[in-house]
């Protein structure tokens, strides 16, 4: 990329948070709420101080990785927005290993690590599937695995794992295979290491593998990839099998790197909603490894913050995924400023 | 034609498995109205986005419209303390999402897959965020009982209202689509923009109007849903039903009177999972949280049956500009 695209791609990005935090204020406005207040009490809550940094990190932690599953589609031209579903299966993965099972120190969170991912590998393979030989469409098939994914993992939650006397939680994973927290006070645990160098080792497998070359062709469309010999198929698969290790990671890392719990709540209410945040994060970060990095981080503040802003301004921090939602409107649609600098000369 | 034999088909098949229900003590009243209540919205989103997609543009955001349809319906329903006008109140709050999205679809030249996602997660921070807001309740609301749409008794069936309404969107759609100018010009701007901007009618205009009844559509499905079909809103009321819908549409490869049909083989699905697992009996043997994975199931076997060699408009998702 010249540095001029760098340049356009960024001013591109910011105006798109600035709209989204723009609308974000005025959806606080309508309802009579004041939007100055929440935003200052969500920014200072998200990077004030060094514990709220890492708490900040700790969010990010999880959304690093969904979306890396988004980016990874978007390589390969697809538009697989199965994160949720497959996050959901790595959760329930790390549990049935980090909890059921007693292994040696070390041993034991590196098998509850890969089941987690080859959970969420394995939910990704039938939508591939009827990718590659019924051409159904990811965007309709992954949201039903993610629809089933949720009654499935929340059947699971509730009446199989479920802890004796506690039913609105599952068991907790054993001491073997939980991260310990690096700051005493917060929940950033060493899961964020792994978060970080998963990310990293997509990047270098994108850049520089052959078939992570090969990716992208097939991301520049199904003609290129046919004239350069390109096995659609294999790396259709292989696309959609990478992100479902992304996201089962996240679910994994979810459960055995968040105190205090270490369990999957029966609602899935400590991991619903992280696949779909994972897709503003890809876009934000523009599909890049290093740009969901710093966009992970981004949007983990925001998260962090919406609960000071819920505590200070009494603004609900679902807005929060909202103004997500706004700022994904306003990337799909580029030439929004161009539009109303159009609107405003006339 | 084979499209229609394949609908009856699976119609049939709807049929015999209801006959086998009715063998196990099961009311076939019952699921065949469950069915009709299920139907409604899947249709009408179906066949909005249908207009929408001859027309050259994809909205994926419809079940974001569902959410933000069904929230606008309750709190216009509780403030007029009229259900219907809370219906419409959904159909104008879709009309003007689908607005939105025409104009930044052909002016903005923006993606529209990205976009349609962007207001779907949207709907999923906005609904929760305005419960709390408008009612104070996190992530649910029971409107009281005056405001909602009863159905209507005949002496076979009780049926909604807005389902037969539907009935009737589909047919005239159909007509729109199949023997009028307007509907010719709707099928140009998905196929050739370039003939119709030469032929002297604005492109522009076609695919946003498209876009704009779509929306309206998917907002009276969202509405009908807490109004007249589950008596309240909670943050997952759509559970997936805008990409039902979408599923509908492909399946019915962009046909609305298919569209219909085809909303109700999957709404027959989600009538099994209300009716069925809540059966004394049936209940106690297979888990409630199963029984749920059954629309979902279904709706990805159909897909995968029917998918075939669907042709969809040339100019689809693709902005069209004057060089």
């Amino acid at each position: 990329m010249s540095s001029s695209l760098i340049y356009q791609r960024l001013a591109e990005t910011f105006t798109a948070l600035l709209i989204g935090l723009f609308l974000g204020a005025v959806l606080m406005t309508i309802y009579g709420y004041d939007s100055l207040l929440a935003y200052s009490s969500l920014f200072v809550g998200a990077f004030g101080s060094v514990f709220d940094l890492a708490e900040t990190l700790a969010f990010a932690m999880p959304i690093m990785l969904t979306a890396l599953t988004f980016a990874i589609g978007i390589k390969a031209g697809l538009f697989n927005i199965g994160a949720e579903g497959q996050l959901y299966l790595g959760a329930i993965g790390a549990i049935i290993v980090g909890g059921l099972f007693a292994l040696p120190p070390g041993v034991h969170m590196a098998a509850t690590i890969l089941t987690a991912m080859l959970f969420g590998a394995l939910w990704s393979i039938v939508p591939a599937l009827l990718k590659i030989f019924r051409g159904v469409h990811e965007v309709i098939s992954t949201i039903m695995f993610n629809w089933i994914a949720y009654y499935f993992v929340m059947y699971l939650a509730l009446y199989q794992l479920a802890e004796p006397g506690r039913s609105e939680k599952t068991i907790s994973v054993l001491e073997t295979a939980r991260f310990d927290v690096i700051m005493p006070g917060t929940s950033l645990t060493g899961a964020i290491f792994v978060s970080v160098a998963f990310t990293l080792i997509i990047f270098a497998y994108i850049s520089i593998t052959k078939s992570g070359f090969e990716l992208r062709i097939l991301g520049a469309g199904m003609d290129a990839a046919r004239y350069a010999g390109i096995d659609i198929k294999r790396v259709t698969l292989s696309a959609f099998l990478i992100g479902g290790l992304a996201a089962g990671l996240a679910g994994g890392l979810q459960i055995i790197g968040k105190p205090p719990t270490y369990a999957l709540y029966g609602t899935l209410g400590n991991i619903f909603g992280l696949g779909f945040d994972g897709i503003g994060v890809a876009l934000i970060g523009r599909n890049h490894p290093l740009g969901i990095i710093f966009a992970s981080i981004f949007y983990g503040g925001l998260q962090h913050g919406g609960r000071y802003m819920e505590y200070q301004a009494g603004v609900a921090s679902e807005l929060v995924r909202a103004v997500n939602g706004l700022i994904i409107i306003s990337l799909a649609v580029p030439e929004i400023v161009s539009m109303l600098k159009r609107l405003l000369r006339r | 034609m084979r499209h229609y034999m394949r609908l009856l088909l699976s119609l049939a098949a709807v049929a015999v498995f209801m006959w086998i229900l009715s063998l196990f003590g099961f009311n076939t009243k019952v699921i065949v109205e469950a069915t009709l209540l299920a139907m409604t919205p899947l249709a009408l989103a179906a066949i909005g986005e249908s207009l929408n997609e001859k027309a050259g543009t994809v909205n994926i955001g419809l079940e974001g419209i569902f959410l933000i349809s069904a929230l606008t319906g309750v709190y216009v329903a509780e403030v007029t303390g009229n259900g219907v006008i809370g219906l419409l109140g959904g159909a104008l709050v879709g009309a003007f999402i689908g607005f939105v999205f025409g104009v930044l679809s052909v002016y903005g030249r923006g993606d529209q897959i990205i976009a349609g996602m962007g207001i779907n997660i949207f709907a999923l921070g906005f609904v929760p965020y305005s419960l709390m807001a408008l009612w104070g309740t996190p992530g649910i609301r029971i409107p009281p009982r005056e405001v909602l749409v009863p159905p209507i008794d005949t002496p076979l069936i009780s049926i909604s209202g807005v389902t037969i309404l539907t009935i009737f969107i589909a047919i005239a759609a159909h007509y729109i689509l199949h023997r009028t100018k307007i509907g010719l010009w709707i099928k140009a701007a998905g196929e050739m923009p370039e003939a119709l901007d030469v032929a002297g009618v604005r492109v522009d205009l076609i695919r946003i109007s498209a876009s704009t009844v779509g929306g309206m559509l998917a907002g009276l499905g969202g509405a009908f849903m807490p109004l007249a079909w589950f008596g309240g809103i909670v943050k997952e009321i759509s559970a997936g039903r805008g990409f039902i819908a979408l599923a509908c549409l492909v399946s019915a490869g962009l046909e609305p009177i298919l569209a219909l049909g085809f909303a109700f083989v999957f709404g027959f699905a989600e009538s099994i999972a209300f009716t069925v697992a809540v059966t004394p009996g049936f209940k106690e043997a297979v888990p409630y949280h199963l029984i749920l994975m059954i629309p979902y199931i279904t709706t990805l076997v159909i897909v995968a049956i029917f998918i075939g060699k669907r042709r969809f408009p040339i100019a689809l998702a693709t902005p069209y500009s004057r060089e």
